[in-house]
């Protein structure tokens, strides 16, 4: 049921968002909001075991997602030093596109992460960083294989290779 | 604010060229997908954030709903490429492409 209603109200926003403009109820047209109530209705019917997962330490952790000051630390992330990195790896990779200086390797990282939630948030924060991309995960170890454009030591930690993100990934989801 | 889209524009277009240019310079599947992909993304994140400027600045519903949009379609960029890319990348070394040149090759020695 509270995943019922967690999965309803994410789908309630995403449609109050996408037809913001519309009407005199605050923002909105009465025919939206019903509308937008139903369908959000139906998606939570359908799409409950998609967003969460059965697993009850996966499910906390989703539902931990819905604390406000969460939402702030990603945001801050996502302007901070996510996209301080990425501009510097851009410029890094832009280096290398005009020199051809590549030293391309599969290296193997060990993200000290409990929940797949924070896994998920760091291996898409090092694929969206230009330099590295996440080719691969064990499902029993954890262990995270990582394509990285210029290897500079075959046994990396995660700091060498993608800063930060590690602990803004506990952070967030932790 | 004319400038100010002006430059988000340059930006992402720089961005996009550099992109397309690894595309034609680096060797194997993997390298390419660090220029093909993320500074593509890195390129769309800025002309899409000069949308979004520009439909704020002009102001009025019409324009307001184009910002709007535009911020779930970063969001959504943001979610499926970074999905798209590791898919591609990991379809191609189980299908058993080596990446040229590499020094290390972890998932081969341990797979």
């Amino acid at each position: 049921m509270l995943v019922f209603l967690a999965t309803s109200i994410v789908a309630f926003a995403a449609y109050l968002l996408l037809t913001l403009p519309s009407g005199t109820v605050g923002l909105w047209s009465v025919e939206e909001l019903v509308a937008g109530a139903v369908l959000a209705a139906l998606t939570g019917l359908i799409a409950r075991n998609v967003g969460f997962p059965a697993e009850r330490k996966e499910r906390r952790a989703m539902l931990r997602m819905f604390n406000p000051l969460r939402w702030v630390l990603f945001l801050v992330y996502l302007f901070g030093p996510f996209l301080f990195a990425m501009a510097r790896a851009n410029l890094d990779v832009a280096y290398r596109v005009i020199t051809g200086k590549i030293r391309p390797g599969i290296v193997k990282l060990m993200p000290e992460l409990s929940t797949d939630l924070g896994r998920t948030l760091m291996a898409n924060s090092i694929t969206l960083t230009p330099g590295t991309l996440s080719v691969d995960i064990d499902e029993d170890t954890h262990a995270l294989y990582v394509h990285w454009i210029n290897v500079s030591n075959t046994e990396p930690s995660s700091r060498e290779v993608c800063g930060s993100f590690e602990a803004w990934a506990r952070r967030i989801t932790e | 604010m004319t400038i100010l889209i002006y430059v988000l524009f340059g930006i992402g277009l720089a961005a996009s060229v550099l992109g397309s240019v690894a595309l034609v310079r680096f060797p194997d599947v993997y390298t390419r997908l660090h220029g093909a992909t993320k500074c593509t993304t890195f390129g769309s994140i800025f002309t899409t954030a000069a949308v979004i400027v520009y439909g704020f600045a002009r102001g009025g519903a019409a324009h307001q709903t184009l910002a709007i949009h535009s911020i779930i379609a970063l969001v959504a960029l943001l979610l499926t490429n970074p999905t798209g890319s590791h898919a591609i990348a990991r379809a191609a070394h189980r299908s058993g492409v080596k990446p040229v040149g590499a020094v290390v090759d972890r998932l081969e020695e341990e797979s």
